[in-house]
């Protein structure tokens, strides 16, 4: 059968590359012994053989005999959690590659792969954890493919995930193409860039807000300082500035744990990226501030700031969105990266307490506090796992990927 | 201190709205001076 010239070449280049792996590639077993006994890997290796265990026991005894969820709180840690965070602190994906691609911003091109591949491998594990709490995997494709509910919030935030996965899997794949050595797909991916990167940005406005307006259908339930006709929009604005701070703080534990995966252009380009992203994050942090702030004064809430919810909430706004964007700010006008790096891992908290307040703390508030949810020990197990994957994942691609450098065949190709 | 009672949703609209916009001038303002502290000490790194 005679295939185009395109596809014959990559099927010969692939097969080329796989006899090239077959002969350079160790044994699984030689694998594993390569892997140096440190105490960061032994620790790695007993959270993931916990989470095997933990999955087995979830998918063989039900969702009832490891978790605390009943009909009165039906999401708990594992929505509130690995799902709205994990998809908060991905927006980095976007945000990086709208700056660099949309905004014409190539100073900021280092930061785009490990941006994107945070956002990949944390929206592929969001997935994962759905699972979890969903249950059945092999039902995972009826809301898309089978039984579409469209007039719900949900199915949209369904149907954007499930496409803006895809596209950030392709988006990710040039630097597995690289590795792999196949030039003409890879040729083919990069010049998708710009019509995937607008994909994202409108998949991420859409799918970002609707993780707000699901909250919308519960005003009696969330506490009047959370519960917001603007939730959408409060979700969306926090997004961005939690995945620029989430690029921020990845980029500052890659400095200091993946150093030598770093090349020179990486490494000179890290300050400006650290600079820019900050200026951007501690922005956007004000107006975040200011619009919850006329929140509160249109829904006339002044009265729950003297609440024990309204010690709460002032933590929050003051403690984790005015504090980092304060740090932010003195840390780019003193060109103090210490301060960029506490001020990021801050907002990264920051968005974990603000989803977990509107998700699960503010959310039943008025119920007696015996019929009040708190995740038991096996499913806080199971999100340590989810984070353990993603952290473990990172690592392999950071290993093998040009992710943090630049491949040598490719130089100056972007 | 007494909690504020309002007889009508015209009472309450325009007691929360006075509030909020007035906050909003406040934080217009308050925006563009925080922009002006935050690119204080920018370098020109136009290119073009």
């Amino acid at each position: 059968m005679q295939y185009p010239s395109v596809i014959r070449e990559t099927l010969d280049s692939a097969r080329n590359q796989a006899a090239l792996w077959r002969s350079r590639l160790p044994s699984f077993k030689e694998l594993l012994l390569s892997i140096p006994r440190t105490p960061a890997n032994i620790v790695t290796a007993a959270i993931l053989a916990m989470g095997a265990l933990l999955t087995l026991l979830r998918f063989t005894l039900g969702i009832g005999g490891i978790s605390n969820l009943d009909n009165v709180n039906p999401w708990g840690i594992w929505i509130g959690f690995d799902l709205l965070c994990g998809v908060a602190l991905a927006a980095g994906g976007y945000t990086t590659s709208a700056a660099c691609y949309l905004f014409g911003l190539k100073r900021y091109h280092g930061a785009v792969r490990p941006a994107i591949t945070t956002a990949f491998l944390g929206y592929l594990f969001v997935v994962v954890a759905l699972h979890y709490d969903v249950g059945q995997p092999w039902r995972l494709v009826y809301p898309i493919f089978v039984s579409q509910g469209t007039t719900s919030v949900l199915f949209e935030v369904g149907l954007c995930v499930f496409i803006y996965l895809c596209v950030l899997l392709v988006e990710w794949t040039p630097a597995s193409l690289e590795w792999l050595g196949l030039k003409t797909i890879r040729s083919f991916v990069v010049k998708l860039t710009l019509p995937l990167t607008i994909l994202g940005v409108i998949l991420s406005t859409m799918h970002q807000s609707s993780l707000g307006a699901l909250f919308l259908t519960s005003p009696g339930k969330l506490h009047p300082l959370w519960y917001s006709s603007f939730l959408p929009v409060f979700f969306f604005v926090s997004s961005m500035f939690a995945g620029m701070s989430m690029v921020l703080f990845e980029g500052g534990l890659a400095h200091r744990f993946l150093h030598h995966k770093m090349d020179e252009a990486h490494l000179h380009s890290s300050r400006e990226i650290a600079l820019g992203f900050a200026k951007a994050s501690s922005f956007v942090m004000a107006g975040y501030l200011c619009m919850r702030l006329f929140d509160l004064a249109m829904n006339n809430n002044w009265a729950y700031l003297g609440t024990g919810y309204g010690l709460l909430y002032l933590v929050e706004l003051l403690g984790f969105v005015a504090l980092p964007m304060l740090l932010y700010a003195f840390g780019v006008r003193e060109k103090r990266f210490g301060l960029i790096r506490a001020a990021s891992l801050m907002a990264v908290l920051g968005i974990v307490l603000n989803r977990l307040n509107v998700c699960l703390i503010a959310f039943n508030w008025q119920l007696p506090a015996d019929e009040r949810y708190f995740p038991s020990i096996m499913e806080i197990g199971l999100s340590v796992f989810i984070v353990t994957m993603i952290i473990t994942a990172y690592r392999i691609f950071a290993h093998f990927l040009p992710m943090l450098h630049e491949h040598p065949e490719y130089k100056d190709a972007h | 201190m007494q909690p504020e009672v309002f007889t009508s949703l015209q009472d309450f609209m325009l007691h929360t709205k006075s509030i909020t916009y007035i906050l909003m001038g406040v934080g217009l303002v308050a925006l563009a001076c925080f922009w002006v502290f935050l690119s204080g000490r920018d370098e020109d790194i136009r290119k073009f």
